[in-house]
């Protein structure tokens, strides 16, 4: 999910780097940059894109925040290129977590033609039916994905998805501010390190740390151990210093806070900037994928398809997983990409690794509301034996509120006479 | 006759935009998804008791600070005349022109632990002490925010208290303490209950101030009402219900403080 | 007890502008982040070719624009007919143009977003299709508009001569051409306070944007806050700086003028009488 703040800087390293391998190092970095960013070799199928040319045509695409390269850093402006390739307009809006994009498409305030919800959520709009099949025939760059990646649990028979980026969970903490060497879950739980802990914002991935700290899987449906992953984490609550997303980057990079649970790749974007970050993969640990899918409702189906077409093209699939630096499913990319980032086992993990891993699944809806119900109770203070407040606060409002009205009017009307 | 007329076009769209609207929050509030009557969702409102507690005590505390910081400004500014008293009302009116989500956002460099104010602690070695994140940050967002609601209402009540009447005070044996208890704080007692009203009402309701300053887990009550809508589900009809609770508390207010079908309110708001 | 409240007024007025202070020096920061790296420029520059960015100072502007003027022109014909107006149909209205003033802005918000979905649920039945974006913006912020120009409008007429209407109706204007000559510039300040105060506010809007936004464009606000969920851009920050500016002159020469005036009135009588305060409340 989400992001990759700030510094493309790993990137634009990396980058540097290749090229100096490229041209062993004779030319001078500006120009070298500038001979780069022209980017892999585009090799696009002109008669394929240039169908629906000149028809005024716009899609409305929805992703995460900074989860598509937007020319920054030399990298490939990926909706501006579409746009010229093929004349349809991208009105491309960003969302910081699955459960935003599910209310907001959810609510039917607009429809969307493109959107990436994460594996659970795939399955949760898929039984909702508010995703509809792609028509492969119209995305031949399909071929293109890892095989091993294809019909995941969370869309059995590959009908409603298009894999987009993959990554796993991880321990992200300041070597000097954490005087040990971090090697399992429990060190979001040292008190030592209390007002300095970062945990996830969203209910499914903070209890799904907790459950992998107990030991349990991340999709349990038994109430008993969902119970005892809320209390594990309102007994961390007090060394929580905040609950973030993307926020995540400020403070490690700026040495606001000392552990977070986070991902893979946003490490070595962190990294880059702050070199006290070590990261642990603790074992077994979640897996995310990030899929490409069409809404029910979308109006321009075939452009959509175009444009999830365009995105697996190998060159912009490789620019563009540069800027998230997650991992892509597009085999095609992954062999442009430079060895440094293709050969990072943290980032493409051998199959014997990957198997150590969990992806979340769409649990059952009594499931779903127990959680909301016990992360809304672990985030606003415990104090359920206020539950009559509200209730007697109404009655009162209305009592108050009531008589004043009629005494105003009373009052009125004798003022009258 | 027909100078009535004008106010129809106005008359239609507020049935529109403003009674439709607010009935449909009441409709929701009363429904279940299928459409069906339902108590329900008063009911797990209820759940959200100790947020509501919260936002009020946050907001009010916040309320009390901004009369207590405001009024004196207030007063300063009312005792002037002309270019001084003018230009005292801008600098206070000019930071409200920037967008308050960035006025918000810099206030987080400023309390964070290798913020500003934790580096200069830092020099003479105090701290770093937590400041972002806390409720004591969310007041602070809030006080920050709303505290020109507050000076403007009061300003205007106590510009009009002539000179006259305070000289005649004084002229009549009253000290500076009588002249303040006796004289200027009864006769701005409007622009107390109207600045309240101004800084609470946005204050209890708010959620961004929360969100950014409080660290995600000092929720209020609009928190909780953004979540329903385009947060974490689209729940229409829990999140109707809260903010007919939320109206409600407002609504009381205003009776509270004799507000409501006051026939001078315009004068009181702008 | 002078330097007492001197002092403490130096201290609000600190308050007050250190992060509008931050703000601008973060403008000028060669880094992305909140770490000072190096003094810049790049993010003025930047700020004029980023097409999101541009694309939302656009939008925040057409909205405000057209939202204050649709509002200026219902609410002054509101405000003359509520001024014939009388007895309970008069307050029940009055009560209705205070509520979205009074109201929580969040609750309009959500008011509004349950109205347009549900809109477009009926539209679609006759197979219109209605999507969030440029109307529902207008629409939502027309509505949070009329009613500070009526607020500003009506003590004007209130205080207009009423023989002034009369007297050019004996000289034989009808009423149309009593009120477009005559009247309107009785009542001018009002409606120019009304318009500017519904640009300011309709500018200056997040919460009622936010829920009403649609796919295709949003306004700056919402665009900064969803840059506040991962970090702000300082082309957002020199944007603003430049906004400031931009207001800060214009407030000075405002004033300045206003300045003038009041000299050349106090030098004709003494004591300055009461001057129009511009501001926003």
């Amino acid at each position: 999910m989400k992001k990759l703040t700030v510094c493309r800087g790993l990137a634009g390293g990396l980058r540097k780097l290749a090229l100096g391998l490229l041209i062993a190092g004779v030319l001078a970095p500006g120009f070298g940059l500038s001979v780069f960013a022209q980017g892999y070799e585009a090799n696009y199928d002109e008669s394929y894109y240039s169908k629906f040319r000149d028809q005024g045509i716009e899609i409305n695409v929805y992703n995460w925040g900074e989860y598509l390269s937007d020319g920054e850093d030399g990298l490939m402006d990926i909706n501006a290129e579409f746009e010229k390739l093929t004349g349809i307009h991208v009105n491309y809006t960003q969302y910081e977590t699955n459960e935003a994009m599910y209310a907001k498409l959810k609510s039917g305030a607009n429809s969307y033609d493109v959107i990436f919800p994460s594996d659970y959520m795939i399955s949760r709009l898929i039984e909702e039916g508010m995703v509809q099949p792609i028509d492969f025939d119209n995305v031949p760059n399909m071929k293109y994905i890892d095989p091993t990646l294809l019909n995941p649990t969370y869309d059995p028979e590959q009908l409603y998805s298009i894999p987009y980026a993959y990554n796993r969970v991880c321990i992200i903490y300041n070597r000097d501010m954490v005087d040990y060497e971090v090697d399992s879950w429990d060190v979001l739980w040292d008190e030592d390190l209390a007002g300095q802990i970062l945990m996830f914002k969203n209910s499914r991935d903070a209890f799904g740390v907790a459950l992998m700290k107990l030991g349990y899987s991340i999709n349990t449906e038994d109430p008993q151990q969902i119970q005892e992953a809320a209390d594990l984490l309102k007994e961390q609550k007090p060394l929580v210093q905040a609950y973030v997303m993307d926020q995540v980057f400020d403070k490690m990079q700026g040495n606001e806070a000392a552990v977070a649970a986070y991902y893979v790749g946003d490490y070595y974007i962190m990294k880059e900037v702050n070199d006290s970050l070590e990261m642990f993969i603790p074992q077994p640990t979640e897996l995310f994928m990030d899929a490409a899918c069409i809404p029910s409702d979308a109006q321009n189906k075939e452009a959509a398809e175009m444009y999830l077409n365009f995105l697996n093209e190998p060159n912009v699939a490789a620019e563009n997983m540069e800027y998230i630096m997650y991992s892509s499913p597009n085999t095609g990319a992954v062999a442009l990409l430079d060895e440094e980032i293709s050969g990072n086992t943290d980032l493409y993990a051998p199959p014997e690794v990957l198997a150590n891993t969990e992806v979340f699944i769409h649990l059952s809806e009594e499931t779903n509301l127990l959680l909301d119900e016990l992360w809304t109770d672990i985030l606003s203070d415990d104090a359920s034996y206020l539950n009559w407040v509200m209730p007697v606060f109404v009655i009162l409002a209305i009592v108050v509120i009531g008589a004043s009205l009629i005494l105003r009017s009373k009052k009125k009307k004798n003022a009258k006479y | 006759m027909r100078a009535k007329a004008a106010a129809y076009p106005y008359m239609a769209w507020t049935l529109v935009f403003i009674a439709i609207p607010l009935g449909l929050i009441l409709y929701f509030a009363f429904t279940d998804i299928h459409g069906g009557f339902t108590f329900d969702n008063m009911i797990q409102a209820g759940s959200y008791s100790s947020v509501f507690v919260k936002s009020i005590w946050l907001a009010a505390v916040s309320t009390a600070l901004c009369l207590l910081l405001g009024y004196p400004i207030a007063y300063l500014m009312s005792r002037w005349r002309g270019m001084k008293s003018r230009t005292l009302l801008l600098l206070i009116m000019l930071p409200m022109w920037m967008n308050f989500l960035l006025r918000t956002y810099a206030w987080m460099t400023i309390l964070e632990n290798n913020g500003i104010i934790n580096q200069l602690l830092g020099m003479i070695d105090i701290g770093p002490l937590p400041l972002i994140n806390t409720q004591a940050a969310v007041v602070l967002g809030m006080i920050y925010n709303y505290i020109p609601f507050m000076i403007l209402p009061l300003h205007s009540i106590m510009v009009k208290i002539g000179d006259d009447v305070i000289e005649a005070a004084q002229d009549l044996g009253a000290g500076p303490r009588e002249v303040f208890s006796k004289v200027v704080l009864p006769l701005s007692m409007p622009g107390v209950k109207t600045g309240i009203i101004m800084v609470f009402i946005p204050a209890v309701s708010t959620f961004v101030i929360s969100q950014m300053l409080g660290g995600g887990d000092n929720q209020l009550i609009g928190d909780i009402i953004e979540l329903q809508f385009l947060g974490n589900t689209y729940n229409p009809n829990l999140g109707s219900a809260i903010s007919m609770v939320l109206m409600l508390l407002v609504l009381l207010c205003m009776t509270v403080t004799g507000f409501l079908n006051d026939e001078n309110m315009e004068e009181k708001l702008l | 007890m002078r330097w007492i409240s001197k002092t403490y007024l130096g201290v609000f007025l600190a308050f007050l502008y250190a992060p509008i202070a931050i703000l601008i020096f973060y403008s000028f920061n060669e880094a992305k982040g909140r770490t000072f790296t190096g003094f810049t420029t790049k993010w003025y520059v930047e700020l004029f070719h980023d097409a999101a960015v541009f694309d939302a100072l656009m939008t925040t502007l057409i909205v405000a624009f057209v939202s204050a003027a649709v509002a200026t022109a219902m609410g002054t014909a509101a405000a003359i007919g509520l001024n014939k107006m009388n007895g309970r149909l008069k307050s029940v209205m009055m009560n209705f143009t205070y509520l979205p003033i009074i109201c929580p802005e969040i609750i309009l918000g959500v008011s509004f977003m349950l109205l347009f979905v549900s809109a477009r649920g009926v539209l679609s039945a006759v197979s219109i299709d209605f999507q969030f974006g440029w109307i529902t913006l207008i629409l939502s912020h027309i509505t949070f508009n009329v009613p500070f120009v009526i607020l500003n409008v009506l003590p004007k007429l209130r205080q207009m001569d009423k023989s002034l209407v009369d007297a050019a109706m004996d000289l034989g204007c009808n009423r149309w051409q009593a009120f477009s000559k005559v009247a309107i510039h009785e009542i001018k300040p009002g409606i120019i306070a009304g318009f500017l105060m519904a640009l300011t506010f309709s500018m200056d809007d997040f919460i009622i944007s936010y829920f009403t936004t649609g796919a295709k464009h949003q306004t700056l606000s919402v665009l900064i806050y969803s840059m506040t969920k991962r970090r702000v851009s300082p082309e957002i920050n020199a944007l603003s700086t430049l906004i400031f500016v931009v207001v800060l002159t214009v407030l000075l020469i405002y004033n300045l003028m206003g300045w003038k005036k009041e000299k050349q009135l106090k030098m004709r009588r003494k004591g300055g009488g009461s001057f129009e305060e511009i501001d926003r409340m």
